[in-house]
């Protein structure tokens, strides 16, 4: 019984480091791309950019500090969604390439390389987040909701981020191929991030539309964001409660880890 | 008994839909010899080497590697083994170096003991030089080799390669051989594939071909080579009216009668004695005054072991082709 416990904790502790290994190995090589800098943090702030001063003058909030406080957590939001794009490239690309079969003939921890992507992919988001945060400040955004507020919104936005690279872990791992991943990794996230609250308030839908915006994952969690870094309570257009957001995110990680896990052991 | 064994396999069967990739393999790899699986495109081997190596559960039969079970014992053959899959697996973003010490980090060892031995290897397998280059510049030979480098950190008992050579030119392929030859000298336990009986020959004690997920024979090159005649002499008349001369003078040389094609070529079957009967056919032509070209000895290749094991050529093979 005692050994076991020894073997159970080792187990987990020589998980953790292999993940952590991997987490690294894959943090190095994106720094070492540049279009996957450009990808993660150059789009993003353009994104930022284009929106506020392009559409923001078109759009009307209604509130305090004008669009560019309601854009920020929206757009944050968009990037957490589009992050996962990378998880589900890396790992078709990975995979057709063949160096997944080299860990996995390997004496590591089954879960290694799926924590380790996604380990690296959280870490990449969360740098992006915060650039964006500066990029906002210089354009007129602001934080009103106290630190708190403010850690929280970059906390919601990472389980958002996670949430979404672990759909596109199954996906890229269902696809195996680079190139389809290229072409349709990704096309489940427009409707989902621009048919919600994050760059318009839903209100300016039309009806049959707002039905949909109002009640998905991402206008939920842009909402709570929302709420959280501008200090107001949870109410239209500011996301009506703080935990469904979250809850939708718990959800889907529930359904696309065992997914993913299955996939990868077939892969 | 499976303990003078690095590899046992019994009854080995995987299907992929309708596909039967290995339909009831047997196999033994005696320790520190190098087996040498032989076949063409979509015989199997890639899915061998995959069970084998614990990345794919086999449908039936039973796979033992250092006296472990694969599917049971998963965890514990991984331990003991290296694999070079049919393309080089390295992470071309990475340096040389950087490749191999992430897996040593992978291994367990620590930050130092992952330099020493990543500059071991880069130093045996010739990339010292472009050690901290990015491994996208590097040759596909000197990919194959930082890939073969890579599965051997961890110092496997037994080694898994999948086409080592295919795609390199000549002396890539020479250089690739010569370490190969180096880590069975020292004791490692090798299974190979190829679509090469020249690589074969070099470097397998024992050789089993592939085809269509089953064994079609076995045996050491030169048990093969018999089975096919071994070496070919072949030369070509200038003038097709001497067809008949040429035929009558080399007469004899070789193992049965010299046979001709439409287009003046002929070929005398050598069995092991190639540049023997090369010697005695060049005296003869010689003395009947025959303007012949395109002399020589050429070895048996796969093309002719499957000609003479199946009847029909390696590629020729349609149906398995449109299933890849
Ligand atoms: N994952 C898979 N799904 C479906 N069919 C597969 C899969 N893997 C292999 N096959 C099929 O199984 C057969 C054997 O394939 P395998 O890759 O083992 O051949 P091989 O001898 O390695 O060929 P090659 O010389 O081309 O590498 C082929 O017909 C192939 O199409
Ligand atoms: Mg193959």
């Amino acid at each position: 019984m005692s050994t076991y416990t020894a073997d159970l904790t080792s187990k987990l502790r020589f998980g953790a480091y292999d993940a952590l290994v991997l987490t690294r190995r894959n943090l190095l090589v994106w720094f070492k791309v540049p279009a996957f800098i450009v990808f993660t943090v150059i789009q993003p702030v353009m994104f930022t950019l284009l929106f506020r001063y392009v559409f923001g003058g078109a759009i009307s909030t209604g509130l305090k500090g004008g669009y560019v406080s309601f854009l920020l957590p929206g757009v944050i939001g968009q990037t957490a969604a589009f992050t996962s794009f990378g998880t589900a490239i890396s790992l078709a690309f990975e995979l057709q390439k063949g160096t997944i079969d080299r860990l996995r003939s390997m004496p590591i921890a089954r879960s290694a390389v799926l924590l380790g992507r996604l380990g690296a992919d959280l870490i990449r988001l969360l740098i992006t987040v915060l650039i964006m945060i500066a990029v906002g400040y210089a354009v007129g955004f602001r934080f009103s909701g106290g630190v708190g507020g403010a850690a929280l919104m970059i906390v919601y936005s990472l389980l958002m981020g996670l949430a979404m690279c672990c759909i596109s872990a199954f996906i890229g791992l269902a696809i195996k191929d680079e190139e389809s991943v290229q072409a349709f990794g990704l096309i489940w996230v427009f409707p989902l991030t621009f048919v919600s609250s994050a760059f318009v308030p839903v209100a300016s839908m039309p009806g049959w539309l707002q039905a949909f915006a109002n009640n998905q994952p991402v206008s939920q969690m842009v909402g709570a964001m929302r709420a959280l870094a501008l200090g107001h309570p949870p109410q239209a257009p500011y996301g009506d409660h703080l935990w469904l957001g979250p809850l939708w995110m718990v959800a889907v990680m529930a359904v696309f880890i065992p997914l993913a896990v299955r996939t990868y052991r077939r892969a | 008994m499976t303990n003078d064994h690095a590899i046992v396999v019994e009854g080995l069967h995987k299907s992929f839909g309708d596909v039967h990739a290995l339909a009831g393999i047997d196999l033994v790899v005696p320790r520190g010899s190098v087996l040498g699986v032989l076949g063409p495109n979509g015989a199997g081997k890639t899915t061998a080497v995959k069970v084998l190596t614990t990345l794919l559960a086999p449908d039936s039969g039973r796979a033992i590697v250092d006296g472990r079970d694969v599917v049971a014992e998963a965890e514990a053959v991984r331990r003991s083994i290296g694999l070079a899959g049919q393309s080089a697996a390295v992470v071309d973003e990475l340096s040389g170096r950087e490749n191999l010490e992430f897996i040593g980090r992978l291994f367990h060892l620590s930050a130092a003991e992952s330099r020493t031995r990543a500059s071991e290897l880069l130093e045996s397998f010739g990339l010292t030089d472009a050690a901290e280059r990015r491994a996208k510049t590097y040759s596909g030979g000197m990919a194959r080799r930082l890939d073969l480098a890579l599965s051997l950190v961890a110092h496997p008992r037994v080694l898994f390669l999948d086409e080592p050579t295919t795609g390199l030119d000549p002396r890539a392929r020479n250089d690739m051989w010569a370490v190969i030859r180096q880590l069975v000298a020292e004791g490692t336990t090798l299974l190979l594939t190829t679509q090469y009986l020249e690589e074969a020959d070099e470097l397998a004690d024992d050789i089993v071909v592939f085809d269509h997920g089953k064994v079609i024979a076995q045996g050491t090159a030169d048990d093969l080579k018999d089975t096919i005649g071994g070496d070919v002499v072949e030369f070509t008349v200038e003038d097709k009216g001497t067809v008949a001369t040429a035929l009558r003078a080399v007469s004899g040389c070789g193992e049965g009668e010299p046979s001709a094609t439409e287009e003046g070529e002929i070929t005398v079957r050598a069995g092991r004695n190639g540049s023997a009967v090369l010697l005695e056919v060049v005296r003869r032509l010689d003395k009947s005054k025959l303007t012949v070209f395109g002399l020589g000895v050429r070895r048996p290749s796969l093309d002719d072991v499957f000609l003479a094991l199946t009847g029909h050529k390696a590629d020729d093979d349609d149906e398995i082709e449109g299933a890849a």
